[in-house]
């Protein structure tokens, strides 16, 4: 199970790019890029902290699934893209994405709790949330689904003329790429060159599935050649190497560089869900270079290069734990839903219809 | 000069590109080749980046569909075959049936299903999705028997809001004509009487309206007065209309071409008993295909899909009641 360290990008894109700055971005310094990115990442964990506990105190109906561990690779793409010019399909694990990319914390609270005041009114729930028409679809649980309705969302700006400088992005985890909707979806993209950037956080297990019985190939990263992709490798541990690769490769994206994959090398830190202790995660992971705390490494990092300093981060936890306090606290308070009143329509359109 | 049901289908496509900047066709081999039966012949070239030949990945096709209705597209996709659908089955009734009742975001788009049987065709060029899509809440399931049906409701179901599955019968492609695309227009939702009567009641769609109406013919000497029930949407199904005939007859019979068990004719017969039971003088009865897989030879494929020889024995036994 051991992983060897990979380098940042193991080729590079087969795509050409142009070699011009993001205009969205050129603002953007290294220093804020990083600092933008760790907030979301310390907001998520808080987050998803405060989640575990109410799970926990039998609080939230349904499951509770964490990104533990996989905060710097989503909150990296999350700060990489435009809020309000971009898509982003969060999955599972990308809480600091999501947040990165400006998700409410009551968006969150609310849907976990089935407040009828959040984006899901108690129709769907804890991660399956999202704004479709604010460039956040809500993802459904079969693997994979979300690649082909991004670029469906990147193939219809494009015939409206409005794909210039937009970003289209999705996550998935190492058990995705098996699936058929993974494969038919990473070639369409390919096939009609959206700007698409493809996120697989590789945690090493699908649910409680190695990798050995999910693929053979050598690294998950083959697939992008294989399907005409622009293919990025990165360790997921280290929020440096996040930003740098999703910076590049979400440009190389914006700038018309052809759809891009990004591989990122960790451990899920968790369970699958909280209903899950991962005995079956050997001690081998948990205590090799991908086992590492991305939030842990980032710190030291951060305070070294003068990013931050460990005053800053202390209020922050204490500014965030409150903000989280209060969305928690807010989404209890409202209404659950009525199923009395529930209009159980599935369709929109009222029948009979008159001529 | 006769208009046929799939010219019926390249009118209402090529009305619909010139007339709606927002519909574009997504499917397989459907640019200039034309498509596998010619439904959009030339429009790829009579609208330029409007028509599109897609990867064989119904899944990814359907997706992509769903990801341009959120975006206030009308995408219609082709399958190449219904039975293709299969692969694209879990966009259809978890991506785009559910959107709309999670998000409040409806998802209009317009899958069509080159449906049905023709001799030759074989098990896997000859299903009938209609009743596997009608069960998923979310989705609307139209089954157009005539020409000027197979034009119209393509039409008003592009304009509908939420996914439209269209059922078009490949069998009635080039046999069923009329002289024009007419304006019988009935509204989606609303079933016709395809041939008034009064000694039982044969619901069906699709190819079986032609099939049933056949039978009743042939029943017509003998002094039986067969009324046929043309649903036109199996989703939604216009119960009012179907117990409006049972009560003038009594009598109950649905005929579909799908497989035997569930489906559209069983929920026919389930509504029926439950709404208009003390309208009904015989027990409801119900014809389907064989319940094996389509067979290939055209001598077993009569044979496997209900025939106006079939059909006309089963209102033979209703009528003995």
């Amino acid at each position: 199970m051991r992983l060897q360290p990979r380098p940042a990008s193991l080729y590079a894109p087969s795509v050409p790019t142009l070699d011009l700055p993001a205009a969205s971005e050129k603002s953007v310094t290294d220093r804020d890029f990083l600092r933008s990115a760790f907030q979301s990442m310390l907001l998520a964990r808080i987050l998803e902290n405060k989640l575990s506990s109410l799970y926990k105190a039998g609080k939230i109906v349904g499951g509770v699934y964490l990104g533990r561990g996989q905060e710097s690779v989503s909150a990296a793409l999350g700060t990489a893209l435009i809020r309000g010019t971009d898509v982003f399909s969060p999955l599972i694990r990308d809480q600091a994405g999501r947040t990165a990319f400006g998700e409410s914390l009551l968006d969150c609270t609310r849907t976990y709790l089935g407040s009828v005041l959040g984006p899901m009114r108690g129709r769907d729930g804890n991660v399956h949330r999202g704004r479709p028409l604010e460039g956040v679809p809500a993802m459904i649980s079969h693997l994979g689904a979300q690649i082909a309705l991004v670029a469906g969302m990147l193939f219809a700006k494009r015939l409206k003329g409005q794909l210039q400088g937009v970003v289209g992005a999705t996550c998935v985890g190492d058990g995705a790429t098996s699936t058929g909707a993974f494969h038919e979806a990473l070639n369409l993209i390919g096939v009609e060159k959206l700007p698409l950037v493809i996120v697989v956080a590789n945690n090493q297990f699908a649910y409680s599935t190695p990798n050995n019985r999910q693929f053979a190939c050598g690294d998950l990263i083959e697939r992008a050649r294989g399907y005409g992709l622009g293919g990025w490798s990165v360790d997921g541990t280290d929020l440096f190497a996040c930003a740098s690769v999703m910076r590049e490769a979400v440009r190389r994206a914006r700038e018309g560089g052809g759809p891009q994959m990004v591989v990122a090398h960790l451990l899920r830190l968790v369970g699958h869900g909280e209903h899950d202790d991962a005995f079956y995660v050997p001690d081998a992971c948990r205590n090799d270079h991908y086992g590492r705390d991305c939030i842990d490494v980032a710190i030291p990092q951060l305070v070294a290069n003068g990013h931050v300093t460990t005053d800053e981060i202390h209020a922050w936890q204490h500014q965030f734990a409150a903000d989280v306090q209060r969305a928690v606290a807010q989404a209890q308070q409202e209404a659950t839903p009525d199923p009395y009143r529930e209009d159980w329509t599935a369709i929109s359109t009222r029948f009979p219809i008159s001529q | 000069m006769s208009v046929t049901y799939i010219d019926a289908i390249l009118a209402a496509q090529e009305k619909l590109l010139r007339e709606d900047d927002r519909v574009f066709l997504y499917g397989q081999d459907i640019g200039v080749f034309g498509g596998a039966f010619k439904a959009t012949k030339g429009l790829a070239a009579a609208f330029p980046n409007r028509v599109f030949d897609s990867p064989i990945s119904e899944d990814a096709m359907i997706g992509l569909a769903v990801g341009a209705a959120i975006e206030g597209l009308r995408p219609i996709v082709e399958m190449q075959f219904a039975d293709f659908s299969s692969i694209a089955f879990n966009q259809i009734v978890n991506q785009a049936a559910t959107h709309y009742y999670r998000t409040g975001v409806p998802i209009p788009i317009t899958v069509r299903m080159p449906s049905g049987g023709t001799p030759g065709s074989g098990p896997f060029h000859s299903q009938n999705m209609e009743g596997i899509y009608a069960q998923y809440p979310g989705l609307i399931v139209l089954t157009p028997a005539t020409v000027a049906d197979a034009f119209h409701m393509l039409i008003d179901g592009v304009a509908l809001d939420d996914p439209v599955i269209y059922c078009e019968h490949k069998f009635l492609y080039r046999w069923l004509k009329a002289k024009s695309i007419n304006n019988d227009h009935l509204p989606i939702g609303q079933a016709r009487i395809a041939r008034p009567g009064k000694h039982a009641t044969v619901v069906a769609y699709s190819a079986m309206v032609h099939e049933a109406v056949r039978a009743a013919d042939r029943l017509q000497p003998d002094g039986w007065e067969i009324e046929v029930v043309d649903l036109r949407s199996v989703k939604p199904l216009d119960l009012d209309t179907i117990l409006a005939s049972v009560a003038r007859t009594g009598r109950l019979l649905a005929v579909g071409e799908s497989f035997p068990w569930g489906g559209v004719t069983a929920e026919v017969i389930s509504l029926v008993s439950e709404h208009g039971f003390h309208l009904l003088d015989a027990p409801p009865q119900r014809l389907n295909s064989r319940d094996t897989p389509i067979p290939y030879h055209p001598k077993l494929w009569a044979s496997h899909r209900p025939t106006p020889e079939s059909i006309c024995d089963a209102l033979r036994h209703l009528l003995r009641f």
